[in-house]
């Protein structure tokens, strides 16, 4: 490994640093506006009667500022991170890294400023207006092209299990992006997608689907196959199993999305293939899973004492279990409960707090300590932060499982005289408290992440002032 | 053997893992093969409403109870064949037609205000939701919706045939203060759409553009020249809110589904 070398490789390490950094405050801004938008379902007056504040403009704003500004800060650090320490080598062009880093940070800029004035391709996941699309696919091309050179220049034999995982999402990422996004504009802020009806819809969503099996899964199972063997000292359980779990997830994963539009105008055969190879990822899923933790066999004892190790295992299990209850959902006979409910957005949360941010959470850690050359501010906290996010996502995903299934149940339900039992309007009122319950689990979560802003920004400070101080010492 | 040297897994896969180029390659092709089997097939195959833009359609039919095919232009609005000649004389029931000039500002008003998040359009085959909503959705209901409008939860009720349920001043109602007819929703208000006008030429260039779409493009007989200037006029003194309430009653009750067929063959 690097430490023993005789000459260590200098790396590029500053705008790893600095994406780290963005990366927690997009945690906090993110789950905020997350927060917002669930307390403006159960409290309707917070929408204050102010088109920006409005939940159909908002709501954008929070899927895209956790998975876009968050999730993509987390992935170019850990990405930029991993590639040089696994192939010893400098990146590439580290111009180029400043590059993507300006200019993924004027997106999400530009994303903050356009979604709440109502500007939206109206595709979900994929809100963003065309000329800030063809911005993402420049900047998104730059991170992709300055990671694969990174891999070609590597000084070691063979390239790290993380960085296929990285290079899979780079490749498909960009063809979802381009492929879902044709449209023609009738001005700079307003385009219409090329694809009607039926072909829009599968496109949409095996965009959508990948755009959570490449970027939010394969982009974060590169973490895992990274930090967790780092973190633990253990090497990765099994090698064998990685490859397998790469090259199924690859292949398979793209067949996912048609899962989404059961029962839909979508041919049968369409939406059933997805269903069908949607169960048989369990197996895929499963053994990455279980390679993850396995991964920590003679090391258990360290999760008593490592509170970064507890988020990076936490996440596998929240991994495991929403590759299962995903396969589950897409089951036709499940599907025509689960579908249109709150059972989707439990499951996506499952996915989304337990398994990526919490990788996330583990990930920046590890990687603070490394790049500041220092211990965290205080270990303690980390660990609160673990058990906030920890119970905040549980209560979260309860809520909204207890009340999908409700929601599901109401709406097919009949009575005695063959009529249905309930109004629409009273399915809505009967989630309340659910709307409630999610809303402070959301808050719970969110206050984690204001603790580790505030652990991340005393460590850095802490750390440049032992430099300082060396250096005054070195002077004198 | 020096440990580098050795091979833990197959030597094909040892090739891949040491060759950047390589892996790029066959990484690229894995992650192609699902997409193109899943949605390559839906511009060609029949059942996926997909037209020249001529008035042909890829083999779609749907079958009646004796098994005969039921004519496309009983589903699709074809002016050609159709007693009623232009969009104004269209009636419900003729088969399914792009938006009017009105009810497309509205569409666009739909989608900005995000209310797709909300709201689907999209009816599934079921009987609850039939006794609901009305007739399960087909794909030639959605074939002039670029950027389809299906949705993906139900935070509220689904709209795909909410047209003609409530009347214009109920709609108006309803968006202005929705709590004010209905107090348990959470809809936010959208009092703030009944001031500002629709804006003509945006409107009327995306009817263009709508006629210029490489799938399932709008006819240039149905958007005559002739109907793009009586739109100026339609469109003129409209508010946003007259735009969106013109969209809602324009959904779902263009097809006239007879009983003992089944459309979605």
């Amino acid at each position: 490994m690097e430490a023993t070398q005789a000459t260590p490789v200098k790396y590029d390490m500053d705008v790893v640093r600095w994406f780290t950094i963005m990366a927690v405050v997009y945690a906090v801004v993110g789950t905020l506006v997350g927060v917002y938008v669930a307390a403006e379902l159960a409290w309707p007056f917070l929408n204050f009667d102010i088109a920006e504040l409005s939940f159909g403009r908002l709501r954008p704003l929070h899927t895209n500022a956790v998975i876009f500004a968050f999730g993509g800060c987390v992935l170019m650090a850990t990405g930029f991170y991993m590639v040089q320490r696994t192939g010893q080598t400098k990146l590439w062009s580290n111009a180029m890294a400043w590059f993507t880093f300006w200019g993924w940070n004027l997106i999400i800029v530009l994303a903050v400023i356009t979604l709440p004035l109502g500007l939206t391709s109206g595709k979900e996941y994929a809100e963003l207006v065309w000329p800030i699309d063809i911005m993402i696919a420049v900047v998104w091309l730059s991170f992709g092209l300055n990671h694969i050179m990174t891999t070609a220049i590597r000084k070691t034999s063979h390239i790290y299990v993380s960085n296929w995982f990285t290079m899979g999402m780079i490749v498909m990422i960009t063809y979802l992006h381009v492929v879902n996004s044709m449209a023609i504009p009738v001005s700079m802020t307003e385009a219409f997608s090329i694809y009607s009806g039926v072909q829009d819809a599968m496109i949409q969503w095996w965009w959508g689907h990948n755009a959570v099996g490449f970027y939010l899964t394969g982009g974060f199972l590169g973490i895992m196959y990274y930090f967790i063997p780092k973190q633990s000292g253990r090497p990765v359980f099994s090698y064998r199993l990685s490859v397998l779990h790469f090259w199924t997830l690859s292949f398979g994963y793209v067949w996912l999305g048609a899962h989404h539009l059961q029962y839909t105008a979508l041919p049968d055969w369409t939406g059933s293939l997805g269903a069908a190879i949607s169960l048989a990822m369990i197996i895929p899923s499963w053994g990455g899973a279980m390679n993850g933790m396995m991964t920590l066999s003679g090391a258990w004892d360290k999760l008593r004492t490592d509170y970064i190790l507890r988020f990076l295992v936490t996440a596998m299990a929240f991994y495991a279990m929403s590759t299962f209850d995903g396969p589950v959902m897409s089951i036709k006979s499940v599907n025509a409960l689960s579908h249109y409910t709150d059972w989707t957005v439990g499951h996506v949360h499952a996915g989304a707090l337990g398994w990526m941010a919490m990788i996330s959470f583990g990930a920046i850690y590890h990687m603070v300590k490394k790049l500041w050359n220092t211990e965290m501010y205080s270990e303690r906290l980390v660990n609160v932060h673990f058990w906030v996010s920890l119970i905040g996502a549980v209560t979260y995903i309860v809520a909204m499982w207890v009340s999908g299934i409700m929601q599901g149940l109401m709406w097919r339900d009949y009575d005695e005289f063959g009529s249905l039992t309930y109004t629409f309007i009273e399915s809505v009122s009967a989630m309340h408290p659910y709307y409630v319950m999610r809303t402070v689990g959301g808050a719970i979560f969110n206050l984690g992440t204001w603790i580790m802003l505030y652990n991340v920004v005393m460590t850095v400070r802490q750390a440049s002032a032992v430099r300082g101080v060396n250096a005054v010492a070195a002077k004198a | 053997m020096s440990d580098h040297d050795k091979i833990y897994s197959t030597k094909f896969q040892d090739k891949i893992e040491r060759n950047t180029l390589l892996m790029f390659v066959l990484t690229a092709i894995a992650v192609s093969v699902g997409g193109i089997v899943e949605i390559v097939p839906l511009f060609y195959l029949p059942n996926t409403a997909m037209s020249g833009g001529d008035g042909t359609y890829n083999g779609t039919s749907h079958k009646d109870l004796q098994g005969n095919a039921i004519h496309m232009d009983k589903i699709i609005w074809n002016p050609a064949t159709s007693a009623h000649k232009t969009l104004d004389e269209w009636v419900p029931g003729d088969g399914v037609r792009p938006y009017k000039a009105l009810e497309l500002a509205g569409r666009s008003i739909y989608i900005r205000e995000g209310c797709f998040l909300c709201h689907s359009q999209m009816i599934r085959p079921f009987r609850d939701e039939k006794d609901r909503y009305g007739h399960y959705s087909i794909a030639e209901e959605s074939m002039y919706d670029h950027t389809y409008q299906w949705g993906s939860k139900r935070t509220g009720p689904d709209l795909a045939r909410v047209g003609g349920k409530y009347s214009d001043e109920w709609h108006r109602k309803h968006l202005k203060y929705p709590r004010d007819v209905v107090p348990e929703s959470v809809m936010p208000n959208y009092f703030f759409l009944d001031k500002p006008l629709v804006n003509v030429d945006t409107t009327i260039h995306t009817m263009n553009v709508m006629t210029k779409m490489p799938f399932n493009p709008v006819p240039r007989t149905i958007y005559t020249d002739a109907y793009l200037d009586s739109a100026k006029t339609e469109l003129e003194n409209k508010t946003e809110m007259d735009a969106v309430i013109a969209f809602l009653q324009s959904l779902g009750n263009h097809v006239k589904f007879e009983e003992g067929v089944n459309y979605r063959d």
